[in-house]
């Protein structure tokens, strides 16, 4: 399924980063191969969604090396430093990326259809009539074309956040990050976004999602992380992991976090 | 008789099914005894107002024959347009300030603070004498060798005015903008940044739409108090409907019936600009529920 000649789209290599004292994130290695979906678990504080955003840059790490598609991130090398890029130049780099946040982030004082079409207009500078009728594809994509003028306060949580993967797949990324996508979900309404992300990642989109929904990353992760305390204590296959795990934290927190997975 | 029906049952008293039966009963309801006390209240000081208008000697004629005198309406004509440019100016420097405030840049955040802390702090009316007075100190302005003019000709009173209303005014504006800036939610910021915008796309479609509506009402006030206060640049000589109806009860002597009219028309101007600001809330309010005003 996953082609070992490629070359990795992301690759971190010992990043770590400080908040004052506290160490976030302690040397995180991990590739990520082109289709492949990564699933991040581990307990709050752990550093996964620190790290989901290290990769898109909302934080900026303070050693080791991160790389996007072959790209160092938020740094360009001057012999033996690492100098820091413009805000035009990270700008540059995050469009690589599609984010989807816990808490939606949809614009409000725009529509569905004005938040999908967005960044194609503004940041990647295409004619709004031609960017339309793809935005439209895709809102039918994520099963919300008749929502199309709907604004934000007007869909439920569910709606909302598959307008937001609409959103983020309309810059064409060439990877997807997922920051607990379903956190802030009723449990009702968490199916309806699950399935989008298990349509997505069967058209062969790149995606590393944080998340506490064990059975989605049994179902459609090719492998899972288990981080703690900043680091990546385990990663696996689904299900080695959850039904063998290794160490005695990541049996600890499966067996507190979820008792009967 | 007991207080309710179920006590009685409790008690193993008898029943009464017929106070069971309240469904049928009328209700009465709460009588309103403040708007009654409040309605009284305010007939009679309207009573008294009136028999002191009607005792008073104030001629209503005159008001009514001065209400659309050419040099009233040359005055008020004045008046708007100055309300307008003070506005826009304030505007410009008020965007640029809280902008420069929110950055990382600690110099544009000192320089910014700096502005608001001098412009608030001095008297409007002082900074309207000294920009108008500022001919006695710089006889020359301009850009040495390049441009320059002669004050006393730059500075006319309607420049001084600009000048003075509009920076101050500025002050005001970037702290109201600021605060509209402050009231967008953190994830708006990373979920246009996460899509690649540049902070200025991200600040032009993104935070600034959203702050306009928390910034509208304050704004709409600020404007509404720089109509009066232009009202002030009569002093140093600027022709606006204040200065006109003075001219004319110099030579009249009709004192109150000619302040009248200014005051007539500075109602009519705020109740204007009171129902533009209703319609702005509205259009910022799109997405935000009905009428956006909240």
């Amino acid at each position: 399924m996953i082609d070992v000649s490629l070359t990795p789209i992301v690759s971190a290599v010992k990043v770590g980063k400080k908040f004052g004292g506290h160490q976030a994130l302690a040397d995180v290695t991990m590739d990520v191969m082109p289709g492949e979906v990564v699933c991040i678990i581990g307990p709050s504080g752990s550093g996964k969604t620190t790290f989901l955003r290290c990769i898109n840059q909302l934080e900026s790490f303070d050693s080791g090396g991160l790389w996007l598609d072959g790209e160092l991130l938020g740094y360009r090398r001057v012999g033996e430093a690492l100098h820091p890029l413009s805000d035009k130049e990270i700008a540059r780099q995050r469009r690589k990326t599609g984010m989807v946040f816990q808490r939606f982030n949809l614009f409000p004082h725009m529509t569905a259809l004005e938040n999908v079409t967005e960044g194609p207009v503004q940041v990647l500078k295409r004619r709004r009539d031609e960017v339309h009728d793809a935005a439209m594809l895709l809102l039918d994509r994520v099963g919300l074309a008749h929502k199309a003028g709907a604004y934000p306060s007007e869909l439920s949580g569910g709606q909302q956040q598959r307008i937001a993967i609409a959103r983020a797949l309309a810059m064409q990324p060439k990877l997807m990050l997922f920051d607990e996508p379903t956190s802030a979900l009723d449990p009702e309404l968490v199916g309806e976004v699950l399935a989008v992300m298990r349509d997505l990642a069967a058209s062969g989109m790149t995606m590393i999602v944080v998340t506490h929904e064990l059975g989605f990353a049994r179902d459609v992760g090719d492998r899972v992380v288990f981080m703690d305390q900043g680091r990546v204590v385990e990663t696996g296959t689904a299900d080695a992991l959850m039904s063998d795990p290794k160490e005695a934290r990541t049996r600890n927190f499966l067996k507190t976090a979820f008792p009967r997975g | 008789m007991s207080a309710t029906p179920l006590a009685d049952i409790a008690r193993g008293g008898p029943t009464m099914a017929e106070e069971l039966d309240i469904a049928r009963l009328r209700h009465v309801r709460r009588p309103h005894y403040g708007r009654i006390a409040a309605i009284v209240a305010i007939l009679f000081l309207a009573f008294l107002l009136v028999r002191a208008f009607a005792h008073g000697k104030i001629d209503w004629a005159t008001t009514w024959e001065f209400l659309f005198w050419p040099t009233i309406l040359w005055g008020l004509f004045n008046t708007v347009w100055m309300s307008f440019v003070c506005m826009a100016v304030g505007i410009a420097i008020g965007l640029a300030c809280a902008v420069a405030h929110a950055s990382a840049n600690p110099v544009l955040k000192g320089a910014a603070i700096f502005y608001a802390w001098f412009f608030r702090g001095a008297p409007v009316i002082l900074q309207l004498l000294i920009w108008f007075n500022l001919a006695l100190v710089f006889p020359i302005i301009g850009i040495p060798g390049l441009i320059e003019f002669k004050t006393v000709v730059i500075i006319t009173p309607a420049v001084a005015t600009i000048l003075s209303l509009g920076l101050n005014e500025g002050a005001y504006v970037s702290e109201i903008i600021r605060s509209g800036m402050l009231g967008v939610d953190r994830g708006q910021y990373e979920a246009a940044k996460a899509m690649g915008m540049t902070n200025g796309t991200a600040l032009r479609r993104i935070i600034l739409p959203q702050a306009m509506r928390i910034v509208v009402p304050p704004l709409g006030n600020e404007f509404i108090g720089l109509v009066k206060m232009t009202a002030l640049a009569s002093i140093i000589g600027f022709g606006d409907i204040v200065r006109s109806a003075q001219d004319i009860y110099y030579s009249n002597a009709k004192v109150i019936e000619l302040l009248m009219v200014p005051t007539f028309w500075f109602l009519v101007v705020v109740t204007v600009l009171t129902l533009g600001q209703r319609a702005l809330e509205r259009r910022f309010g799109r997405g935000f529920g009905t009428g956006g005003a909240r």
